[in-house]
């Protein structure tokens, strides 16, 4: 296991009666797309929560790059190359998009100037191919504010991998979009992090969506990790079928 | 974007260059602007931090360091130049707002602005109370400071500290102005706007918004040291909360959009004192009251976004 990137070790965490994670191995290896999949409120979340350092696990520990994260904070672990995308577009909503990008730009970058613009900086025309990449570049000089919420979601995704970072973690990344556009979306998404050479871990409830873009496919259920396999594997697994698919 | 600055850009320069030559015609207007420019400048401090969306209720602290400073120093030391006022002004005001800006950054909203009250009362208390030191309520006359080793007549010191406070508020115009397009501005107003994000992309909020806090504790000691040199006084009531109040209704009455919000807001503050006060004695509070109250109603986003409203209204046609 040479190419583990992320691997979670024994991870315990319950909120009161809620037990979202019971002791839970998971390793996510370089390059693939990894689909979490499992009933709501199985504590899928929690594990984003956990590995992005906004949690901290009762028990168990998460390791990156073979360094230990377990507890460092949000921001601490963003500087190592895990990189996060929310369920509901987590943007700045009063400032364009491109504004958004660049603020990422800078973040990235560190040590930020107090004197030259914003806009000076070197990185905009790689947020440009970015915001292009993800297909939301004609937005650019668009309040994030005015944007729907399918295209809200691309430029969350972009704001994330302008970080450049080694690992993606994407909570839902096509709820909230009609179901016309989610292939769309997954398409674009899932070139563009090919493109990119990220790693990414994503949340999904639509089996079509796993099916079609999951390389692995790990079933959380009832705060354990019920199966790993491919998606045929996992979906042909009749437990499975039933207790979370519910065919 | 630059087509809504530019306009209000425009503005700003003249009303710099109104400060400049209209005392030359009307003496009693030197003290006057230059009043409006100091206290547009500690204003200037108080829109750094509603960027972030966070409001001082106790940024008269630092207004009353940077005026104790050159109080102290003449009643200690001695004499005095206006530079090494200022410079010392500035740099007391900017260590204090470094060190209550650690506990107040951890905090938003009413907890950020009562704390920031609860800390300027302890400095009021210490003022008021510490009468062997600072007088007490009587104050400290500051008295007519130099310039660069040159001493000035009254007549003429009015016109000098017109022109330093007018040096100083442009230079503090534009570099507040870059700060609010720069990253650091943008991280500022990110913080308002979604913080958890913020720290998301691997950058501390509490951070950006302290060194925002001590830039404007920086420019508060400025402001403060000049009103301390223009009236020739520092008294404890610097430091009272109804002086942060006054810097805040400043803030929302110029609009917070713009830097030059702090100078179009301090302008009608002290235009309506000096005039009501000398007409309407004991009400220019009601006036300034009514004044607010306008403001709030009908340009919530204050006198800039009186131009920005006007502007967009141009451009759809109408």
């Amino acid at each position: 296991m040479a190419n583990v990137l992320l691997s979670a070790k024994g991870i315990k965490i319950r909120f009161g009666g809620v037990v979202a994670a019971d002791g839970i191995d998971l390793d996510v290896l370089q390059g693939e797309n990894l689909a979490i999949i499992g009933p709501n409120g199985a504590g899928k979340t929690t594990f984003l929560n956990i590995s992005t350092g906004y949690l901290r696990p009762q028990a168990g520990s998460i390791t990156f790059l073979g360094q230990e994260i377990t507890a460092q904070l949000p921001r601490t672990i963003t500087k190592l190359g895990i990189a996060r995308a929310f369920q509901i577009p987590q943007l700045f909503l009063d400032q364009t998009v491109m504004e958004n990008m660049l603020i990422a730009a800078a973040s990235r970058l560190g040590s930020p100037s107090g004197f030259r613009a914003l806009s000076a900086l070197p990185e905009l025309p790689e947020m440009e191919r970015l915001l292009d990449l993800v297909g939301v570049k004609l937005y650019a000089s668009r309040k994030a504010r005015e944007l729907p919420e399918g295209q809200r979601k691309l430029v969350d995704i972009a704001l994330a991998l302008a970080l450049k970072p080694r690992l993606l973690l994407m909570d839902e990344p096509t709820s909230g979009v009609a179901s016309a556009e989610k292939l769309e979306i997954m398409d674009i998404l899932t070139s563009a992090l090919a493109k990119e050479n990220v790693t990414s871990v994503f949340v999904e409830h639509d089996m079509d969506m796993v099916e079609r873009y999951a390389h692995r496919v790990a079933v959380w259920n009832v705060g354990k990790i019920q199966k790993v396999g491919t998606p045929a594997e996992v979906l042909a697994d009749p437990k499975v079928r039933e207790q979370v698919i519910g065919i | 974007m630059s087509g809504r600055i530019k306009p209000v850009t425009t503005i700003a320069i003249i009303f710099f260059l109104v400060s400049a030559v209209a005392p030359l015609l009307v003496s009693s207007w030197a003290t006057l602007f230059a009043l409006i420019l100091a206290k547009g400048i500690v204003v200037l401090g108080i829109i750094l931090l509603l960027q972030a969306g966070q409001v001082s209720f106790g940024h008269a602290m630092f207004f009353a360091t940077g005026a104790y400073t050159a109080a102290f120093w003449g009643k200690y030391v001695g004499g005095g130049d206006i530079v090494l006022f200022i410079a010392l002004g500035g740099i007391t005001s900017a260590v204090f707002g470094l060190i209550v800006g650690l506990f107040v950054v951890r905090y938003r909203e009413i907890f950020f602005g009562m704390l920031n009250l609860a800390f300027s009362m302890v400095l009021w208390s210490l003022l008021e109370k510490m009468f062997h030191y600072t007088n007490g309520a009587d104050g400290i006359r500051v008295p007519r400071p130099a310039l660069l080793g040159l001493s000035f007549t009254p007549e003429t010191f009015q016109y000098v500290i017109l022109y330093v406070s007018l040096l100083i508020a442009v230079v503090a115009f534009y570099g507040v102005q870059r700060y609010l397009d720069s990253p650091l501005g943008h991280m500022l107003r990110a913080i308002k706007s979604n913080e958890t994000r913020l720290e998301y992309l691997g950058t501390s909020a509490r951070r950006v918004l302290l060194i925002g806090y001590v830039i404007s504790a920086f420019l508060g000691g400025i402001g403060g040291t000049l009103v301390a040199i223009i009236q020739q006084i520092a008294t404890p009531e610097f430091g009272f909360w109804t002086k942060s109040g006054e810097f805040v209704f400043i803030a929302i009455l110029g609009g917070s959009a713009h830097a030059f919000g702090a100078f179009a807001g301090a302008a009608m503050f002290e235009c309506v004192r000096f005039y009501a006060a000398a007409h309407l004695v004991d009400t220019w509070q009601l006036i300034l009251g009514v004044v607010l109250i306008v403001i709030i109603l009908y340009a919530p986003n204050g006198l800039i976004g009186l131009r920005q409203r006007y502007g967009q209204a141009k451009q759809g046609g109408h």
